[in-house]
């Protein structure tokens, strides 16, 4: 029943936070960090009542929806998705926070679209149903669309355009593929029905298995972004407002590698391995590629976003090299690499609205003006170039060490990722808070609102980095179960 | 000899045809907008109840013209829940009207009744009947705000065309009987039962028939009329034009296509399968670049229309009730959307241009909330009826193994979007000062039950799906 309630708080906070800004602008504020704050508290207390991870589905609840298609209410909860939910919570109650001051327009409209992107994404993580995957995969669209669209920057207009046809167009493939995978299902065994368990383990020839198998994919990696399908993506993310680049980099993509981790490697174990190859190297293009373009990038924004491709390029390549340690790495680099370019994107938003301007060319020498910024600065900047002791280098050292047992030109190159993230991590830093001023700016240091936000997200990630061993715990059994219907995993 | 059983089992035909005459003789006693307006509600309720009523004595056919079963009926029951909603939406737009304005609701009956009549045709006499009085009565309605020129061209657009069209249908029509000696839908299926092909001069005939329905459905290369009556007509007119008209016209050629199974004929197929494919794309990239969103509902209707035949050729009592759905989620959203347009339109100024709509949303939040309810439907956006309506179109196509059309659909579903929100976007960009008028409470209401049920439908519809499998079968 939890799950259902997780989903109604966010549905009725999101209505009443709308209702409420007829009145008042502080009102939906509250309205949503107390919904998202109810969600976030269940499900730790969840966390902590639960002695053991090892059970298939920690919480499994079905429902009839649409019979006669076959269609159900079914919600599950295990490791993988219970990790992602504290994930969303807790981002989304930042998200609330640092558009306190940020949204002053249609204030309760702007809330309702927060928390309705955040119950699309929560019933991605949770759905069991393909439909109603489907179904919650199109919710986050419609809102993420207005979220940049209104309150967004000046090509708001273009991208939103462009994020809704890019994400909209591959969703529409995946459909097709899911229909395929419901008749050739219903074809085989006379059962027509979209529940994930009994989907598991269909028959097929592996080229139909490779065709169905390309639509999941197409929708999953225009989301996560794999080069060539990132081109959405630096749009969205620049011209978003700051709760919406935090949401798109460090929710929206995960639901990415959560489908394929959870749909298209069980659904298509065969057709997945005989796929890994070229995984693996859209994965290493994504690190090299998105690197060199965030290098490039005079926009702080559009850095931040390209070095988001670079990352999740580590991603893909874990999840195509089937072995624990790779997908260990991959849902702590979920987890690491949400902390650390949301927080870089707060950064990012918190300058701009002090100096109006995303030109790292017009920036420089700000440490001076801001220290606690400064430092909040150098250590997500720290964090995603890998150093030692934060959460991205744990997850990005297992994904190299589990790619390296299955190919090592491919983990190889990917290393040299790690140096060109170290070079554009520095450039941050050298062109906006240290170097030379090129525009004498007035501007305050972090507020007390600001700080909380950034000391709580430093304190996750050098949690992460420092005693990682607890989400590898509540992880481990999502992971063997999905490896278990890999054909040849390797035993480590 | 029509028998009382004959009788009873046309009372909701009798409603309509009595229903102008006593407005006729009130209007001649006392003119009075809101009695006419008051009347034609309680007779269209009436009218719907009188369904109920003769539930019990179907299926029941009156040889040779009426076949009066489940199906007729759930199609009856659609066409006047549609003409009801056109007219509850008419109230505001007519009463600013000068002059004469009673005289509409006569015609909204009349063409209705046309349309019903069509609902229950098992003749091509009755067919023919059928359409024209729906026909001839819209000339008058697209035309009915004489004071301004693009409502007349309109009008006369429709006239000129609609009779050309009619010309194709009535000689497909002779073609058909000079093959098998018979008007009756039953009785040439009975003759086709022992040929192994369809005879040539009976697909040539069907051919003239698909012109005449290409026409009134508005389906590619028949399309030509669509965007400008649309446009000239008066908003619930065109809002009439794009449901209660086309909803009769495919009642009624799904059940003659079904009969002759026409699905099996490999040139039918092919033709039907072209028809589609171009109708769902030139009206889709046509629409791209409208300014007008009278115009832009037209080449979406036309687009819509494309993705609705596909389902002729499933050939499955499945695919009809898929069909059915669509078509009642398709009407509710086109009424929805020309419902706002109406609302919001005065007698000096027609709200039409999408740059009108600039800003909607902060001016009139809940009417511009229910106009992007609309567009998301017809999208097809999850929460919404759309989205279902296109997953089961969607589900008995791909059944059926019509892949090639299914992706032509996908591929038009992502063109569409662009304009669909479009609008959208407009609605939501900063607003300029342009008064607009206020909504009347029934206006509001209508409009509130529109998206009540877009919403129902898109989130639990299991029960009209449940409801349509058990009436719309053939």
């Amino acid at each position: 029943m939890i799950l259902i309630y997780l989903l109604a708080i966010l549905l009725a906070g999101a209505f009443l936070a709308w209702l409420a800004g007829n009145w008042s602008t502080v009102l939906p504020r509250v309205i949503s960090l107390v919904a998202l704050g109810i969600d976030l508290t269940l499900t730790v207390l969840f966390l902590f009542q639960s002695t053991t991870f090892n059970a298939k589905w920690l919480i499994d609840i079905q429902y009839e929806w649409i019979p006669q298609f076959g269609i159900g209410m079914h919600l599950a909860l295990d490791g993988l998705s219970l990790l992602m939910l504290l994930l969303t919570f807790f981002l989304g109650m930042i998200a609330v926070l640092i558009s306190w001051k940020e949204i002053n327009t249609k204030v309760g409209f702007f809330h309702f679209n927060l928390l309705l992107i955040l119950a699309g994404i929560v019933g991605v993580f949770l759905s069991l149903d393909l439909f109603l995957f489907y179904f919650f995969w199109e919710l986050m669209l419609v809102p993420m669309y207005f979220l940049i669209g209104i309150w967004g920057h000046e090509n708001r207009t273009k991208a939103s355009y462009k994020f809704f046809l890019y994400t909209q167009a591959s969703g529409l493939l995946m459909f097709i593929s899911i229909l395929a995978l419901y008749f050739v299902h219903g074809n085989s065994t006379g059962i027509y029905t979209f529940d994930y368990t009994q989907l598991l383990g269909t028959q097929m020839s592996p080229s139909t298995a490779m065709l169905i198998m390309s639509g999941f994919l197409a929708a999953f990696l225009v989301k996560l972004p794999v080069v060539p399908l990132h081109n959405w993506l630096p749009d969205a993310h620049s011209e978003a407002p700051t709760a919406g680049s935090l949401i798109l980099a460090a929710l929206l993509l995960k639901t990415g590698a959560y489908g394929l981790l959870r749909f298209v490697i069980p659904l298509f174990p065969s057709a997945a391995h005989s796929f890994a190859p070229i995984g693996m190297a859209l994965g290493v293009i994504g690190i090299l590629y998105g690197a060199k373009l965030a290098f490039a990038q005079t926009d702080l924004k559009r850095l931040i976003a390209y070095t988001s491709v670079s990352h999740m390029g580590f991603v893909m390549l874990g999840i195509f090299s089937f072995n624990e340690l790779a997908y260990q790495g991959v849902v702590m680099q979920m987890i690491a690499h949400g902390i650390s370019t949301g927080a870089l994107f707060i950064m990012a938003g918190q300058l701009s609205e002090r100096i109006h301007t995303r030109d790292i060319n017009q920036m420089g020498g700000l440490w001076e003006k801001a220290p606690f910024m400064g430092a909040i600065g150098l250590i997500f900047a720290m964090a995603s170039l890998g150093l030692p002791g934060l959460g991205n280098f744990i997850a990005e050292l297992l994904i190299l060490i589990g790619a390296f047992k299955v190919n090592i030109l491919m983990s190889v190159l990917a290393c040299v990722g790690l140096i060109a993230a170290t070079l554009y991590s520095l450039r941050i830093l050298q062109k906006v808070f240290f170097g030379k001023k090129n525009t004498d700016w007035k501007m305050n240091d972090l507020s007390i609102r600001e700080k909380v936000v950034s000391i709580s997200l430093v304190i996750i990630i050098v949690v992460l980095g420092l005693f990682p061993q607890p989400v590898f715990d509540v992880a481990k059994p999502s992971i063997l179960k999905t490896l278990e219907y890999h054909p040849q995993t390797p035993n480590l | 000899m029509l028998n009382y059983t004959d009788f009873l089992s046309l009372t909701p035909f009798m409603i309509l045809a009595v229903a102008p005459i006593i407005i006729m003789i009130v209007i001649s006693i006392y003119r009075n907008y809101d009695i006419v307006f008051g009347f034609t509600v309680l007779a269209f309720i009436a009218a719907l109840g009188s369904i109920f009523y003769i539930l019990p004595i179907i299926p029941h056919s009156i040889s040779p013209l009426f076949i009066i079963d489940r199906y007729s009926l759930f199609f009856l029951g659609i066409i006047l829940l549609s003409a009801l909603l056109v007219t509850l939406l008419s109230y505001n737009y007519l009463k600013q009207l000068d002059g004469i304005r009673e005289e509409y609701y006569i015609l909204i009956f009349t063409s209705t009744l046309g349309a019903a009549l069509l609902a229950v045709a098992n003749h091509f006499i009755l067919f023919f009947l059928g359409l024209e009085s729906l026909t001839l009565s819209l000339y008058i309605l697209i035309a009915f705000e004489k004071s301004k020129n693009r409502s007349i061209e309109a009008g006369i657009k429709y006239l000129i065309l609609a009779s050309v069209s009619s010309a194709f249908l009535l000689f497909g029509i002779g073609l058909m009987y000079l093959t098998f000696g018979t008007m009756q839908f039953s009785a040439i299926v009975a003759a086709m039962t022992h040929l192994v092909t369809l005879p040539p001069l009976f697909i040539y005939g069907f051919g003239m028939m698909l012109v005449g329905i290409g026409f009134k459905l508005a389906l590619v290369p028949f399309h030509m009329w669509t965007p400008d009556v649309y446009q000239g007509a008066p908003a619930p007119i065109s809002s009439y034009i794009a449901t209660v008209s086309k909803g009769a016209v495919l009642a009624v050629f799904i059940r003659f296509f079904f009969n002759i199974k026409g699905f099996e004929n490999h040139s039918i197929f092919w033709v039907i399968s072209g028809i589609a494919i171009l109708s769902m794309f030139v009206g889709n990239i046509l629409a791209i670049r409208q300014k007008n969103i009278k115009r832009l509902l037209a080449y979406s209707s036309i687009a819509n229309m494309g993705y609705l035949i596909i389902i002729l050729l499933t050939g499955s009592n499945n695919g009809i009730q898929s069909a059915i759905f669509y078509l009642i989620t398709y009407f509710i959203t086109t009424i929805g959307a020309f419902g706002v347009i109406s609302l919001l339109s005065t007698n000096s100024f027609e709200m039409e241009e999408l740059i009108d709509f600039k800003g909607l949303f902060w001016k009139k939040p809940w009417t511009a909330a229910v106009l992007t309810l609309c567009m998301l439907s017809l999208a097809g956006i999850p929460i919404t009826a759309g989205f279902i309506a296109k997953f089961y179109l969607i589900l008995e196509s791909m059944k059926a193994d019509l892949l090639i059309l299914v992706f032509a659909m996908i591929i038009n579903s992502v063109i569409g979007l662009y304009y669909y929100l479009r609008v959208i976007n407009t609605m939501f960009s900063t607003a300029d000062t342009t008064e607009l008028p206020s909504i009347s409470v029934l206006g509001k209401l209508t409009l509130a039950i529109i998206s009540v049920v877009i919403l129902l439908l898109g989130v639990f519809p299991g029960w009209l799906i449940d409801f349509i499998a058990k009436f719309a079968n053939l």
